[in-house]
């Protein structure tokens, strides 16, 4: 990193014209070492690099009268910069946050920031106009080394680490090292078992969590967000209603319950409604209800498409056919949505079955593992 | 009364060394060496203003009813961390500013970071003895994406949520051990209450902590190799021509970091970015339609939406999820490729030698064809998370959208690496041309017998330097080793070196311009 000429001015040193090499130059860098240059051509009789052209002077280096000019705007933009910073303090209390009041935030947001802004800005421009315009721009030349060490440098490296070596006993005492590698290899591993509790270890399994909703047999559907439970009467042809199970906003893991237990109800004729023999009586004259998070990776699947029966993910594009048990027909998601079988009650509401009859929401690894029947 | 200071200091510090040393140290000037400056910058702006909203951030997930200023928000129940994300935005001066311009710092952060690889590979200045520092800087690409993500998680939104779903999603995708790790990063089944402190402490302390290390690291580095120069009469491998760093460079560089300071602040000032309040608490069963992430996430997403229907499989009682698997392992083995480009040039050239001049990227035409259709890739796949926007901007259906980016996602790198090659050797044609004989006029001349010419005026020899001097290179002419094999790593690396030099415009050399010259006259 010495840099012996500590940046000689080219300008005044016009013999370094010339002294350059061209294509070739490349290997100079590396003289004294055979540094291969691999498949590059290096040719004989490559033109000369005439060296660096003839400095020109800037207009505020020629002419006085620009160069006031120049130093008239760098320090009216610091006193413009200076304004700014005040400005803003002033602003923070002239420019105060009135409850309830959206205008008042937004005042406050525009005033500091424009402050700011200026402060910011006309201190920058200030100080690049300062050096382009008034700073001296002659060309100046550091020289490279190579990167590596001389060889006088590395040879005492090798040598430092031998003495160290020699004098440790490192290599000798076989014992002592293999014993010191092994201890070190092995003291990281208790930080590993430490991160085993970010999931308590006294909670239960991840794979019985993941296999069951709240859902359960004689549970009332009801709206989402509200909670009033829903009357198959109100589900007219072509309809969709969100739905969470009744008794959801009492849940002691609310968000968690939700984000398996959302459902998407829907109406279409039962003539529509293909569906597979042991899945009759899954649906209520026309009303079906499927889990609302993606298999794909766990959106709400929240887009119905009233005259296709397509429901449409949002976030990845995938398609389910509400008429064919909800199966995937384009988009990365690869499983049906799964359907949870309703009926209703002697109040004419509609309650579930039973829970889902598998995992809802996105793969995971054991999942083809689990039996829920 | 400044040399009795300095004399105090240098007394206890010896700091004039270091004046010696770096104080006259000369910086080449091209606009294009200031985009990672201005990574940098804004990194120091996310530093200032991530600080600040420390302070009034509440990084907690406990359930409270809003009672700030937003009516339409009031009495909402929501976590912690959203509502003090409001009161920041809403009660407390400054906050929103504050707010934004931490948003916009770190999506131009990303974008800046973006663009400085982009220059570094165009112009070859990851060769050697660069190659270890392109691999520090892809890492901190990595690490800044991994603050924009964990940044974006926090405020606890609707939207922010449900990218945490996603992440879930995909990484209970992952074979035997992906249930285990949603199960440890939310510490239980998603949501859950712990995922936003711990993302804090990742997003506040930890990434921090190492992306300042490196930073320092890459910039150690820059100090011990030079800066590299574009070639240029005057500048060889062995020189830096250019400022020094006192006065010229320092003020050039000091006043460009308050120039991008004022720049972020005036997007904050005038720019809403990231409007949770519009997007409400995160419920799991609500989203809305055309939601977007943050646009370096994109391509991710957008490789996740590219995959057909049906590529999962039940075996032996386990879930194969090849749809997120897929998208994982191509995103995952473009950015290794991407990391480890530098040592397959390396491989393919045998050039051992420094280089710390600048290649125009048209004299590298395959060089610069792989990182065409490197970027055409990433743009399907960015495009591709736009999907839905696109089909109810143009009005096409989403599948047609779909199904031509996966056409595209295989074809357009081939033929942005095809057209791109050819324009690098047209441009090479057209410089070795200008080279030879000189540029057209545009005066025309009559003859003695009637003929019309177009007088060619000669380049000057600074002109004519800047477009002979680069190198070239000729395919690998496989030879047995020295004891009489041809092994397969040779015949491989011919084989590449053929595809990358087949097609080569060889630099002007003397005797072409004495040619050249011999017949015009």
């Amino acid at each position: 990193m010495a840099d012996d000429n500590g940046g000689r001015d080219v300008a005044a040193a016009p013999e370094s014209r010339g002294a350059a090499h061209p294509v070739n130059a490349v290997a100079r860098v590396d003289s004294g070492s055979t540094v291969s240059a691999g498949t590059a051509v290096v040719p004989r009789d490559a033109l000369q690099n005439p060296g660096l052209p003839p400095h020109r002077p800037r207009v505020t280096d020629v002419d006085p009268k620009k160069e006031r000019t120049a130093e008239r705007w760098v320090y009216s933009l610091f006193y413009l910069s200076l304004a700014g910073s005040l400005f803003t303090i002033v602003a923070y209390f002239a420019f105060p946050i009135e409850e309830n009041s959206p205008a008042s935030t937004r005042a406050n947001n525009l005033a500091l920031g424009i402050g700011i802004s200026l402060a910011l800005m006309a201190l920058g421009i200030a100080v690049v106009h300062w050096s382009k315009t008034l700073m001296s721009n002659h060309e100046m030349i550091d020289q490279r080394h190579v990167t590596s060490g001389s060889p006088e440098t590395r040879a005492r490296a090798v040598q430092i680490f031998d003495e160290a070596n020699k004098e440790s006993g490192l290599g000798r005492r076989a014992v002592l090292r293999n014993s010191l590698i092994g201890a070190l290899v092995v003291f990281p591993l208790p930080a590993i078992v430490l991160f085993r509790d970010l999931y308590p270890g006294t909670a239960p399994e991840p794979v019985s969590q993941l296999s069951h909703t709240m859902w359960e047999e004689g549970m009332r559907l009801a709206r989402d967000p509200s909670g009033t439970p829903i009357r198959a009467a109100d589900v007219t042809l072509g309809s969709v209603f969100h739905v969470i199970p009744e008794g959801l906003e009492e849940a002691e893991h609310k968000l968690e319950e939700k984000a398996k237990a959302a459902v998407l109800l829907m109406r279409l004729r039962p003539s529509d409604l293909n569906e597979l023999p042991e899945r009759q009586g899954w649906s209520y004259d026309g009303i079906v209800a499927y889990s609302k998070i993606c298999t794909h990776v766990g959106c709400p699947v929240a887009l119905y498409e009233q005259v296709t029966h397509h429901l449409l993910c949002p976030c990845h594009q995938s398609e389910f056919d509400v008429t064919n048990h909800c199966e995937v027909i384009f988009g990365p998601a690869a499983r049906p949505l799964p359907q949870l079988p309703i009926s209703v009650d002697a109040e004419g509401y509609l309650i579930a079955q039973s829970d889902f009859t598998e995992p809802v929401g996105p793969s995971f690894w054991e999942r083809a593992s689990v039996d829920n029947d | 009364m400044t040399a009795a200071a300095s004399s105090y200091l240098d007394d206890r510090t010896s700091i004039s060394a270091v004046v010696k040393e770096f104080g006259r140290k000369i910086f080449p000037d091209h606009w294009s060496f200031m985009l990672g400056e201005v990574a940098l910058y804004s990194f120091v702006v996310i530093l200032l203003t991530g600080s600040w909203l420390t302070f009034f951030f509440d990084p907690s997930m406990t359930e409270v009813d809003y009672e700030g200023s937003f009516v339409p928000l009031k009495g909402v129940e929501m976590s912690a961390a959203m509502a003090s994300s409001l009161d920041i935005s809403f009660d407390i001066r400054g906050g929103l500013l504050m707010r934004q311009m931490h948003h916009w710092a770190a999506l131009l952060f990303i974008a800046s970071i973006g663009l400085h690889m982009l220059r570094i590979y165009f112009t070859g200045a990851f060769r050697k003895p660069r190659e270890l520092n392109w691999v520090i800087g892809f890492v901190l690409f990595i690490l800044a994406m991994a603050e924009g993500f964990t940044g974006y998680s926090l405020p606890d939104d609707l939207l922010s949520g449900n990218g945490l779903r996603i992440i879930d999603g995909m990484v209970k995708g992952i074979p035997v051990i992906g249930t285990w790790i949603s199960f440890l990063l939310f510490g239980g089944e998603f949501p859950g209450t712990v995922i936003i402190p711990r993302l804090y402490t990742l997003h506040i302390l930890l990434l921090p902590a190492v992306i300042v290390a490196l930073i320092a690291l890459h910039l150690v580095f820059v100090v011990v190799h030079k800066h590299t120069q574009f070639a240029g009469p005057g500048k060889t491998n062995q020189n830096v021509v250019g400022v020094p760093i006192l006065p010229t460079f320092a003020a050039k560089a000091g006043g460009f970091f308050f120039i991008v300071f004022g720049v972020i602040a005036l997007m904050a000032t005038f720019f809403t970015i990231n409007p949770i309040w519009n997007y409400g608490p995160y419920d799991p069963s609500p989203v809305s339609a055309g939601t977007q992430p943050d646009w370096y996430i994109g391509f991710a997403d957008g490789a996740l939406r590219l995959i057909p229907p049906g590529l999962e499989f039940d075996f032996l009682e386990r879930t194969y999820s090849f749809n997120i698997l897929i998208p994982m392992a191509a995103l995952g083995l473009f950015i290794v490729l991407a990391m480890i480009y530098p040592f397959i040039e390396y491989w393919i050239t045998g050039d051992k030698r420094e280089h710390h001049l600048l290649d125009r990227p048209r004299n590298a035409p395959v060089r610069t064809a792989i990182g065409a259709a490197g970027v055409t890739f990433y743009g399907v796949l960015w495009a591709a998370a736009s999907s839905d926007l696109m089909a109810t901007h143009f009005h096409v259906a989403v599948e047609h959208v779909i199904h031509t980016l996966q056409a595209l996602v295989f074809l357009a790198p081939v033929i942005a690496f095809i057209v791109t090659k050819r324009i690098c050797l047209a441009l090479q044609k057209k410089d070795r041309e200008i080279a030879l004989h000189g540029f057209e006029s545009g005066r025309i001349v009559k003859l003695p017998g009637g003929e019309f010419i177009e007088v060619h005026e000669q380049l000057d020899e600074y002109e004519r330097w800047k477009l002979v001097s680069y190198t070239d290179y000729a395919p690998l002419m496989i030879r047995p080793n020295s004891r009489g094999k041809i092994t397969v790593a040779q015949r491989a690396r011919a084989g590449v070196s053929r595809w990358f030099f087949e097609d080569r415009i060889a630099p002007v050399a003397s005797k072409d311009l004495e040619v050249s010259h011999d017949n015009t006259h």
